[in-house]
């Protein structure tokens, strides 16, 4: 089944569930689909566990989602920024659930999920304390760590142009965890700066194939 | 003479321009290089034109280009300390799953980070001090430290409280076991070897003096 195109944001997160797993697209703000995420505010999901790159800059986008009080869990590579107070806080105060997780295992846990992989036997973090508890096993000698995919009921993610099939390209460095995240959820909404016709998109370019995107929404500002 | 066979002696100490201008003498030319966020960046300032040197980016750039000056910010192109950047001819771009295949897969030659301490044994403490208030981050510190063929770090050789960063065992939580090939400091530069730490360079400093203030044994290069 193709992507449905929906007129707004709002309809592009209609459903959400409470205690939902939410992948967010974005590398600080580069590809975040704040658009998508002020529509979650407004649609009210709460208990949710977050997994995306950071944990909120600013006052805008997920750092957004999470003064809201709707985020029970951030499971991110790097939450601690110059402009993560929202977050810092939240965590000082023991209001927010973290698990740091080594950014290409974050990439690799949901490219896992994904692909169906069960898990995989990564060589990162071995002999830290990311690694503590986790089964590791030694193959040709050198020692690995057996990581479990991330899957997510819902992802939120940004891209350049979707075809009205949903095909997605991406632009520069702001397609990052999107193609990824698109793999490895349920339900997939991308925001698009631009929504063309079927046809339009050059095969060849398409980054993220339409059978894996479930909702399209153009941003608002660019209708 | 060969550098790789003799001890060097220079002035210092060093300031962190010149650390990253030495770093950059030792890439070799076209290598693929990630330069961690902080001080590692500067390296790049000092790689010649014609090196051929292509940097990667972890968030999904090869190629990249000097920071972004007024004009040429573009949202969708920053560098892994989230810092507008450019992009250079030959560049791509690639999702987070292929940027990471490239140091885990051993694609990527070369990665210069910082350090908080560095063990004898190569074992690299950077992304936490342990604090209890302090929230951990660490990015893709990990994923690098493993990944790449050879990890340069760069620091200076003692902390601000006068302690030694390059130590016989790291107190700070790891980042990586037995990853560090080579440490850039102001006053020295020193291999990681099975033998343990050997001394390349010095500046304004002997290898006794240094021997004296690190709590570790130090070698010299075996002579051509």
């Amino acid at each position: 089944m193709s992507a449905r195109l929906c007129e707004h944001a709002d309809e592009a997160v209609a459903g959400i569930e409470d205690g939902s797993t939410v992948l967010v697209g974005g590398f600080g703000m580069a590809g975040m689909p704040v658009e998508l995420i002020d529509a979650l505010i407004r649609q009210g999901a709460k208990d949710l566990t977050v997994v995306s790159n950071n944990a909120g800059n600013g006052d805008t986008g997920l750092a957004a989602l999470l003064a809201k009080g709707r985020v029970r869990k951030v499971v991110c590579s790097f939450p601690r920024q110059s402009d993560s107070y929202v977050f810092d806080e939240l965590y000082r105060s023991g209001k927010i659930e973290l698990e740091v997780v080594p950014q290409g295992n974050l990439a690799e846990r949901m490219r896992a999920a994904g692909a169906g992989i069960g898990a995989f036997y990564c060589p990162t973090g071995v002999g830290t304390l990311l690694a503590e508890g986790k089964e590791t096993r030694v193959i040709d000698g050198r020692t690995y760590v057996l990581e479990y995919p991330i899957k997510g009921d819902v992802a939120l993610i940004g891209a350049h142009r979707a075809d009205r099939t949903g095909n997605l390209v991406y632009r520069k460095t702001a397609r990052n965890f999107g193609p990824v995240m698109a793999t490895a959820a349920t339900t997939v909404i991308a925001q698009v700066r631009e929504v063309v016709e079927t046809g339009v998109l050059d095969p060849e370019t398409v980054v993220t194939p339409s059978i894996f995107v479930d909702r399209v929404v153009q941003e608002a500002d660019r209708t | 003479m060969n550098r790789n066979s003799q001890l060097t002696c220079g002035q210092g100490p060093l300031d962190k321009h010149a650390i990253a201008a030495l770093i950059a003498r030792d890439i070799p030319r076209g290598a693929y290089v990630n330069l961690g966020i902080g001080q590692p960046t500067l390296v790049a300032d000092h790689l010649p034109a014609d090196s051929g040197v292509v940097l990667h980016t972890e968030n999904g750039m090869l190629n990249m280009g000097p920071a972004a000056e007024e004009g040429q910010v573009d949202p969708d192109l920053t560098n892994a300390g989230k810092v507008p950047v450019t992009e250079l001819p030959g560049a791509a771009y690639f999702h987070h799953a292929d940027s990471f295949a490239m140091m885990r897969g051993g694609h990527l030659d070369i990665c210069v980070l910082g350090a908080f301490q560095v063990s004898a044994a190569g074992d690299l403490a950077n992304w936490h001090t342990g604090a209890p208030d302090a929230i951990p981050a660490v990015g893709g510190a990990m994923d690098l430290a493993i990944g790449a063929k050879k990890v340069f770090v760069m620091m200076t050789l003692f902390a601000k409280d006068g302690t030694p960063k390059l130590v016989p065992e790291c107190g700070y939580p790891l980042t990586g076991l037995a990853c560090v090939d080579r440490v850039y400091t102001d006053l020295a530069v020193f291999d990681v070897t099975a033998q343990g730490l050997t001394v390349r360079e010095t500046f304004g400093t002997t290898v006794e003096e240094l021997a004296g203030r690190l709590d570790l044994p130090l070698r010299r290069p075996a002579t051509a």
